[in-house]
């Protein structure tokens, strides 16, 4: 397969709205560009001979830690909110979103 | 033992206005795990606190915070697995679910797609003694939850709340095998008698703490037979979502409502499209969630801030043996072992606070005698108090103390009533109440026969009557029963009556 043929501009645009990143009308061919030259890399890796092999999840030899069913944070709504562009009556306030 | 045998209830059809139709119901519900931290923050899950007083900086999403797993929220999924007989998978995995909104400030919502921690299991829905659907659950996995945005503070903004924001949640998702609307509510109704027997999740509907997305698509009939034999979607109708429905009321509208919308589309010769809906129960109508459609490209991918989830097979039995009785079991037992009705069983159970309290009551007594004070009496005097068992004034050993005295023959059940009425209102012990009222049944046949002779004497007349038709003997017992404050035993007053009229 010829990965470098498979985004395109108006794909690239798609990518670019699900990722709320505006992107120019006349940046989006070199964007495309630059995604197939990334995928052209990965792609590289499909050379390998990964037949019985399991996949591996992480490179140190560890397990997922749990923690206890225990509050130990929370009741700090000052900082939490403290970089919030606007904030009222301990909510974050954002521009309205329902339709 | 178990009996679980039972007609399959018929599917619901509607008329349409060229033919027939039917209805095939799959349903994702969202069961919020009854911990008191979140799924992958210390921060507490209790409902009603001010405005992001419940989150942790990992649920604010700041730079460099690392989730870390509640081991309990493990174990809710895995027994809600094991109680919905499911298959434990020991190993699960974590994935992103990407989409934008303001109350997701991770921009991602760590979820199961690909591994869930459980799979294939089963609920068995009654629709009535003896009829039953077999529903099956494909799978349950661990989600977080999103925040609050509330919408009506402000004309311009809209105000979010991250008190919910990483929450764990169960999404328990069935496949097509529900028919109709009532089989949607008893779905979900069993789900969470379900849930509650396990402790897994309160079932709280009014609060979020149990809701529904409702897939809704239609089918001649025939098609869905066809489907079940094959397992083919392609049987089936287009199917719409209507997302984010907490009350059993408004989904059974919600289904009927979608299933008409989409015969009248189909019949005028149209395409039922794919999409998600929301019900409207104001105008009683579903309305497409078009704005969201563009978001609907999740970008899945394995969370690479968790490792999986790794869980030991002797842990998860560990779990199974420490299972509640569950709903089915337990009303089975009730019948067999207690002789109850099907509806009695069905009514007792229903609330696990319910059947604690019979078992209480009915331990070391006549379970059928038990079963009908609380059903009958407790239950109506609860109803019409606008209450429930777990306010009930009288305690089972209270009820079970008044229980021991009809037993014992020690008052009759007319008495009895009255006793129940004032350890209701009043409280107290029913044997004292018994005794310092002078309650006592007389059972003493001399005091009887003298109450009798007294009434046979003192109407000549009636007696005339009662012999020429001894149907009218009936007159004298009640007469003696009142002389005597109704503590006479029934049975032998009526013995009395017919042996001194000669009847």
């Amino acid at each position: 397969m010829d990965v470098r043929m498979s985004i395109d501009a108006s794909t690239a645009a798609r990518v670019a709205k699900l990722a709320r990143i505006r992107v120019e009308e006349a940046a989006l061919p070199a964007l495309a560009d630059e995604f197939n030259t990334i995928l052209g890399f990965i792609e590289q890796l499909g050379e390998v001979d990964i037949d019985g092999v399991e996949p591996m999840v992480s490179v140190t030899p560890q397990r997922l830690r749990m923690r206890a069913d225990e509050v130990s944070d929370g009741a700090q709504a000052d900082k939490v909110l403290s970089n919030a562009p606007d904030a009222r009556e301990g909510f974050f306030a954002v521009p309205k979103v329902v339709e | 033992m178990l009996d679980l045998t039972h007609e399959t209830p018929k599917p619901k059809t509607i008329a349409g206005a060229r033919h027939d139709w039917e209805l095939v119901i799959g349903m994702e519900v969202h069961a919020q795990v009854a911990s008191n931290a979140k799924l992958f923050s210390g921060a507490s899950t209790r409902f009603g606190a001010e405005p992001n007083a419940n989150v942790s900086f990992v649920d604010a999403a700041m730079p460099g915070m690392l989730p870390v797993i509640n081991e309990f929220c493990v174990e809710q999924a895995v027994r809600t697995g094991l109680g919905l007989k499911a298959a434990i998978n020991l190993n699960s995995a974590f994935d992103r679910k990407n989409y934008f909104y303001p109350d997701l400030p991770q921009g991602y919502q760590i979820s199961q797609l690909y591994h869930p921690i459980v799979g294939e299991g089963e609920v068995l829905v009654e629709m009535g003694p003896g009829v039953a659907r077999l529903v099956r659950i494909e799978r349950i996995h661990l989600e977080q939850d999103a925040g609050k945005s509330v919408h009506d503070m402000d004309p311009n903004m809209s105000f979010v709340d991250l008190n919910r924001t990483g929450v764990a949640l169960m999404e328990i998702v069935s496949r097509p095998d529900i028919r109709g609307p009532e089989e949607a509510a008893a779905y979900i109704a069993k789900l969470r008698q379900i849930l509650r027997y396990l402790g897994t999740c309160d079932g709280n509907m009014q609060n979020g703490n149990l809701r529904a997305d409702v897939n809704v698509s239609i089918c001649r009939p025939g098609a869905y037979e066809k489907y079940q034999e094959t397992q083919d979607f392609s049987h089936l109708g287009t199917r719409c979502e209507i997302k984010n429905m907490n009350s059993m009321r408004f989904i059974q509208q919600a289904i009927e409502v979608e299933a008409r919308r989409q015969i009248a589309i189909v019949e005028a010769g149209g395409k039922v499209d794919q999409e998600t809906r929301l019900y409207d129960p104001d105008k009683g109508e579903t309305r497409s969630m078009r704005s969201k459609e563009e978001a609907h490209d999740y970008r899945y991918f394995p969370d690479p801030d968790l490792l999986p989830l790794e869980i030991e097979q002797a842990w998860v039995d560990a779990i199974a043996d420490a299972l509640p009785e569950l709903p089915d079991a337990r009303k089975a037992r009730y019948m067999a072992d207690f002789g109850l009705t099907d509806y009695d069983a069905t009514v007792l159970t229903a609330e696990k606070e319910n059947a604690a309290f019979f078992e209480a009551v009915a331990e070391g007594r006549d379970g059928k005698m038990a079963a009908n004070w609380i059903l009958n009496e407790l239950f109506g005097r609860l109803k019409k108090d606008d209450s429930d068992i777990s306010q009930s004034p009288l305690t089972p050993a209270q009820l079970g103390g008044l229980i021991d005295l009809i037993a014992a023959g020690d008052i009759s059940g007319k008495i009895a009533k009255d006793v129940f009425a004032i350890l209701y209102d009043e409280g107290g012990d029913a044997a004292q109440i018994v005794e310092a009222r002078g309650l006592r049944q007389v059972t003493d046949t001399g005091a009887i026969e003298a109450e009798v002779d007294k009434v046979i004497a003192a109407n000549p007349a009636q007696v005339e009557k009662a012999r020429a038709n001894p149907k009218l003997a009936g007159w004298f017992v009640g007469q003696v029963m009142k002389a005597t404050g109704g503590k006479a035993n029934p049975a032998a007053v009526n013995q009395l009556v017919s042996a001194k009229l000669g009847l």
